[in-house]
């Protein structure tokens, strides 16, 4: 192994400013006002005047570089040779040009990349690897991100929702998409106990840490055909799979009972209401790939839903506060069961404690 | 295994519809990379098993650094040899997602070189993520990345990636700079990104604004999330230019206002700042006219995180308002005695959010020499079991009268 070079480390990301196209870099913290043009099209104005127009395109999150290298010849074509790339996986194309706008567009387009995403529409899925590359995962993620964004592209593509719908799928519990803020999260479910691999267990994991990673105390230390191993008391369980993050022997993965959940209403910006998490809408839907019906179909559902019946601005959280719990699952079509009940820490918080019911 | 792309009837029907598709991007880079044939095909046995077929983990990385690399091994080895190792890279992104084309071309080479050529731009926590490689190719993608400046991200129990908005590069709101916080914070705590050394991860995000862009409220550990305290700017002609263009002030900002602290007498807006909430509807809706005001800072909120372990949580408010100039030293004080006591306290896997949950707010301030206020709860406890720590004996008493007199 030749080693030619001194080796560094611990310096950090390269400098962002030599990343910043020059109508940024001299109008830095002076910008004025902006306004939305179009669906996906924003212009922002400084206060010497100057204006920076963003094209906002959809992106599958998963990009071959191939793709990247499509977007850095657009950018050098249009935009000086600068991007970037937002919170929720789009890319944005910046340009200080305004007879830019029109033929950039249309060449993101012809590359298979609808514009939108901005002001009262649906953004971009945020969610998590699925099948690609996790070993925890209950359900595909860019699956059925995209069978659902096939479905409500003409949300995302045009403005014309009471407000924003910010929609994220996590393909389990552990939510590295952190989904659990979201007008409507997409969540990956278990349904079975860990089958405890008592031949390995004892190998790979420390039967203390396993037993210990259970919230519910449901893992206890066990001897299984003479090998110390843990066993699961079943009831207790409520398929968090904890215990699988921290050992391998506890796998929860099963496609008889793995699916995916629905929860709606929760938010991120401080805008009218709070930040508020999601509640439970649909306990279970089953995974039934590559097109996931069943979920895309009731995904829309509870977006025209919203779109039809919420006041200009109204979240979907802000909605169903405003008209109430019950009268959302009857709206929904949706029926109310003992799952949705909350029955962990603090659940006593979540039952209505008052008189004030519609009737 | 040939050059042809394994037959995937099920994945083919992702490749139909408007929103863009993952299967062609695999398949784009399937045409030089081996390993995304054999991603293909597990892909398929997975859509027709319904189950994934990764394996749990294992650790890998590069010299030097304890996280960044996620180890990642096929459970079909033997039927999709390529990617037996599919480890997944994080690379620490520039502030905010900005990038030349330069840059992201280099990239693209080192992974056209070194890896699967698919990426995720980027992942959840903000990371550029180059998906796929072998061990062997871990350290020649290293080099490369020293190359062009490139660091790699965090992973495991470290300070995670920090990620920010875009801020004052290209936001009238941001009432702190993101990007150079961001930048600074990032580059202060090197050592704490890549040598996990807490007793779970700890995320910081940086938003310019309290419509937070970048969620740090719900996914990090610190939210900085910018903040006024002086009154709103007004633009008189620019309000009534809404009004003239058609805009229903009343009922689409005053009536939204969940301070109730505006007024709209049909020719001026009236605001009562002191009882202004900064949730920015107002803000929002009229950008030409409104404004946050001048005295800018930050709030800074601790504990949100995902449900693992005890359950989901949201951050709350820390410090109500701290001007965030450089170096940030008195902030990053108050950091480094929250990861003294998390790191001397806290359980395995324990977020810092939970620490606290189980230890109470009360003792944590304590414990890192901050006052309570009562910006930090929505409202004081409603239960009556105070935890005093001390009481009075009868002799002792009469010496506090003592000490007192």
């Amino acid at each position: 192994m030749a080693e030619p070079q001194e080796r560094r480390t611990d310096y950090g990301p390269p400098h962002y400013e030599q990343f910043l196209p020059p109508v940024i870099k001299n109008n830095y913290g002076k910008w004025k006002y902006h306004e939305i043009m179009k669906p996906g099209v924003m212009v922002h104005v400084a206060e010497g005047g100057d204006k920076l127009y963003t094209i906002r395109a959809s992106s599958g999150r998963l990009l071959s570089i191939d793709k990247i290298r499509m977007y850095c010849d657009l950018a050098d074509k249009y935009c000086d040779g600068y991007l970037r790339f937002t919170s929720r996986h789009n890319v944005e194309f910046l340009t200080d040009k305004k007879e830019n706008v029109d033929p950039l567009i249309k060449e993101v387009e012809d590359m298979g990349h609808p514009i939108g995403g901005i002001g009262n529409s649906i953004s971009s899925i945020v969610h998590t690897q699925g099948w690609i590359h996790c070993h925890s995962a209950a359900t595909d993620a860019s699956g059925v991100v995209k069978a659902v964004m096939d479905d409500l592209i003409e949300y995302f593509v045009e403005m014309k929702l009471p407000g924003k719908l910010r929609i994220a799928l996590a393909c389990c519990l552990n939510m590295c998409g952190a989904v659990h803020c979201s007008d409507i999260a997409i969540l990956g479910i278990h349904r079975r106990p860990p089958k405890v691999n008592h031949e390995k267990l004892n190998k790979m994991c420390e039967i203390p840490n396993v037993s210990a990673s259970c919230p519910t105390a449901a893992i206890r230390p066990a001897t299984v055909d003479g090998k110390p191993s843990v066993e699961v008391i079943e009831e207790l369980c409520m398929f968090c799979a904890n215990c699988y993050t921290v050992c391998p022997s506890m796998p929860l993965n099963d496609p008889l009972n793995d699916g995916i959940s629905i929860w709606v209403g929760g938010k991120v910006s401080n805008a009218r209401a709070e930040p508020t998490f999601s509640k439970l809408a649909i306990p279970y839907l089953p995974n039934n790939p590559p097109r996931w019906p069943e979920t895309v179909e009731a995904i829309r559902n509870l977006v025209e839903l919203w779109a039809k019946n919420a006041r200009k601005y109204e979240r979907m959280g802000e909605w169903i506060e405003r008209i109430g719990w019950p009268r959302f699952f009857k709206m929904a079509g949706i029926e109310f069961q003992k799952e949705h009940i909350d029955d962990f820490k603090h659940a006593g918080l979540t039952f209505k404690r008052s008189t004030h019911l519609s009737y | 295994m040939s050059d042809t792309l394994p037959k995937t009837p099920m994945l083919d029907e992702l490749e139909s519809g408007k929103w863009p598709s993952f299967v062609t991007e695999i398949k784009m880079a399937a045409k030089r990379s081996p390993m995304c044939r054999d991603l293909l095909g597990q892909l398929e046995q997975s859509y027709e098993e319904k189950i994934g077929y990764w394996k749990h983990g294992g650790i890998v990385g590069v010299m030097g650094y304890g996280g960044g690399v996620i180890g990642r091994y096929s459970d079909l080895p033997e039927k999709f040899p390529n990617i037996s190792h599919f480890h997944t890279m994080r690379i620490n992104q520039p502030a905010a997602w900005f990038y030349n084309t330069d840059a992201l071309r280099k990239i693209c080479n080192i992974w056209e070189k070194h890896g699967s050529g698919i990426t995720n731009m980027h992942g959840s926590t903000g990371d550029i993520i180059l998906l796929g490689t072998s061990t062997d190719q871990l350290e020649p993608v290293f080099d490369e990345l020293q190359k062009i400046d490139f660091d790699i991200g965090g992973s495991g129990s470290d300070v995670r990636t920090p990620s920010c908005c875009c801020g004052m590069a290209r936001c009238e709101w941001a009432c702190y700079d993101t990007m150079a916080a961001c930048y600074d914070f990032t580059q202060t705590f090197q050592d704490e990104i890549h040598r996990p050394a807490f007793p779970y991860k700890f995320k910081f995000k940086f938003s310019g604004c309290p419509n937070d862009c970048v969620a740090s409220i719900a996914r990090s550990d610190m939210s900085i999330i910018g903040i006024w305290r002086d009154d709103i700017q007004v633009n008189k002609d620019a309000v009534t230019e809404y009004a003239k263009s058609g805009m229903d002030i009343k009922a689409d900002v005053i009536d939204n206002c969940p301070a109730k602290c505006m007024e709209w007498d049909g020719k001026e807006i009236n605001i009562d700042n002191s009882y202004c909430r900064r949730c920015m509807h107002c803000i929002n809706v009229m950008p030409k006219a409104l404004a946050p005001g001048k005295d800018r800072g930050a709030c800074i909120l601790l504990g949100s995180k995902a449900p693992i372990v005890e359950g989901a949580l949201l951050s709350s408010v820390l410090i109500p308002f701290y001007k965030m100039e450089p170096p940030y030293q008195e902030l990053k004080d108050v950091v480094e005695r929250i990861w003294d006591v998390w790191g001397e306290e806290g359980k395995n896997r324990e977020r810092v959010g939970e620490f606290i949950q189980r230890v109470g707010m009360g003792n944590f301030l304590e414990a890192i020499e901050l006052e309570p206020t009562a910006e930090m709860v929505a409202h004081p406890r409603e239960n009556p079991y105070v935890f005093y720590e001390e009481y009075f004996e009868e002799e002792e008493e009469e010496e506090e009268e003592e000490e007192k007199s």
